[in-house]
């Protein structure tokens, strides 16, 4: 899968758990927290739907790794292959 | 009597099958117009139920809405509705003064549900437990997601009272304001009974599931061919103050709270007691400082099953047999049975006929069940009967939880 494809898949999930928010505008660097209205509880949402959805799994100590989109798509890629 | 000590009424939001506000509630309560329709329920096809139409997102974003539970937002939209009708500067008052006070008749179920099921479709992966699993389901849940969404700061919770929810919820707000601990109570009763199966299952185990091929006849209380109830969701919350505090803000006044009661029948989990109601009954109208024949109309709880019509209207019969003026009417037949909303819902439904003097009919009577005759019984087509000026109105929950209350025709 490429990195689109994960950063696609991760703008999804965002899309449902935030659904007032536009994901187009999203700088890949910047933290989505500082972009989106989320809460610790909209990334739990994340790392539930990616288990729902994906199977992929994300261990509590790897919690950070999701901070910006950038860092969504590098730590996730590996997941994907 | 002083007007601190004075409970009225100045606000309604609601939403219930057939109408998301008062004017058009009432409408379609005297047109016959039902709100019961056919749905499919989780494993067991199509099912009989009474669903609200209204927008869920007039005050609640989507993720917040995401995040809590239906019953939050028919809450939400209820409360909203109530106080924009009321006219209060919502802007200025102190949030810390204002009481959330909802009747429930169960919460959680829905949420509980959805979370089995979605483990059950995959593999059982415990892991997929939703951490919003318990804000969704703490019992005060739905009245919290209306603090969270008006900044209210003042205190919250719910009333869990079976189907009584309506009317007990509607009188702890009144309770709480004659007590000084609230200034403004947002007091009525919601149900989002429909969104849970359990219910659904577990009424058809009991034989007590309306079904109808036109699902508008399914609800058919007092009728010799009604089946069971019609399950519905709904909301209705007033916004109660004292007499005092309405007067000086010059605000409209839809009517007076001047009796109630609450009591328990101490005999069944689900079998009703006659006698208790009538008790129950008669204690309203004797707090309200009320002979029997100054109630005007009684709204029955009327669910539309076999023995629970049958022991209310033995109880409206012997409670009333000295009042030849007192009419009765239901509202079930129009809606279904709105669970924890029903009291408040079906009381709202009412309370136009102090300005009107109407009274609308329950509704979907072909053969009247000979064994639920009560005199003055207004079925199939509204009723002018001109001045009304007291209204009792019954709600009765499982577990023998019953509950009357009066309101009065407000004059100046």
């Amino acid at each position: 899968m490429t990195a689109s494809n994960v950063r696609q898949i991760v703008l999804d999930i965002i899309s449902d758990i935030a659904p007032d928010e536009d994901v187009s505008v999203l700088d890949d660097t910047k933290s989505l927290r500082e972009q989106l209205d989320l809460d610790s509880m909209d990334f739990l949402d994340i790392v539930m739907e990616l288990r729902k959805r994906h199977k992929v799994e994300v261990p509590q100590e790897d919690y950070s790794k999701l901070a910006t989109l950038e860092s969504c798509v590098t730590y996730l890629s590996p997941k994907f292959a | 009597m002083d007007d601190t000590q004075r409970i009225v009424m100045t606000g309604i939001g609601l939403t219930a099958p057939n109408g998301n506000n008062l004017q058009d509630f009432r409408k379609n309560l005297l047109n016959c117009v039902s709100g019961v329709k056919h749905t499919e329920i989780r494993y067991m096809g199509q099912q009989v139920a009474g669903l609200c139409d209204f927008d869920e997102f007039k005050y609640q974003s989507k993720k917040l809405r995401r995040r809590g539970t239906r019953a939050g937002s028919i809450s939400i939209y209820c409360a909203n509705e109530a106080v924009k009708d009321s006219g209060l500067n919502w802007e200025t008052i102190d949030k810390s003064m204002v009481g959330v006070y909802l009747g429930i008749t169960e919460h959680g179920n829905v949420e509980t549900e959805n979370e089995i099921y979605e483990m059950h479709q995959n593999n059982l992966d415990w892991k997929l437990w939703s951490p919003h699993h318990n804000p969704r389901t703490v019992s005060n849940s739905p009245a919290g997601e209306i603090t969270l969404n008006m900044n209210i700061t003042g205190p919250h919770y719910t009333l869990g009272s079976a189907c009584a929810g309506g009317n007990v919820g509607v009188i702890q707000g009144m309770q709480q304001l004659l007590l000084g601990e609230v200034d403004v109570a947002l007091a009525g009763g919601i149900s989002e009974s429909p969104q849970t199966f359990g219910i659904f299952a577990a009424f058809a185990a009991q034989g007590a599931l309306a079904h109808h091929e036109d699902p508008t006849k399914a609800s058919r209380p007092l009728d010799k061919n009604r089946n069971g109830i019609a399950i519905s969701e709904g909301g209705c919350v007033y916004v109660l103050e004292r007499l005092s505090d309405a007067k000086k803000r010059n605000a409209k006044i839809y009517a007076e709270i001047v009796g109630h009661a609450i009591n328990s029948d101490a005999t069944d989990f689900v079998n009703p007691n006659s006698d208790r109601q009538v008790e129950c009954m008669h204690k309203a109208i004797r707090r309200a400082g009320l002979n029997i024949s100054d109630i005007d109309l009684v709204n029955m709880h009327a669910t539309g099953t076999g023995t629970g019509d049958v022991n209310e209207t033995k109880a409206v019969r012997d409670a009333f047999k000295e009042s030849s003026k007192t009419y009765v009417n239901f509202t079930k037949g129009h809606i279904g049975h709105a669970m924890g909303a029903a009291g408040a819902l079906e009381l709202a439904g009412n309370i136009p006929s102090f300005e009107d003097g109407v009274i609308h009919p329950g509704m979907n009577i072909t053969e009247l069940d000979p064994e639920c005759e009560v005199n003055n019984l207004v079925i199939n087509e509204p009723k002018y009967i001109g001045n009304v000026n007291y209204i009792l109105n019954n709600s009765f929950g499982m577990l023998g939880i019953n509950s009357a209350l009066i309101v009065k025709k407000y004059t100046a």
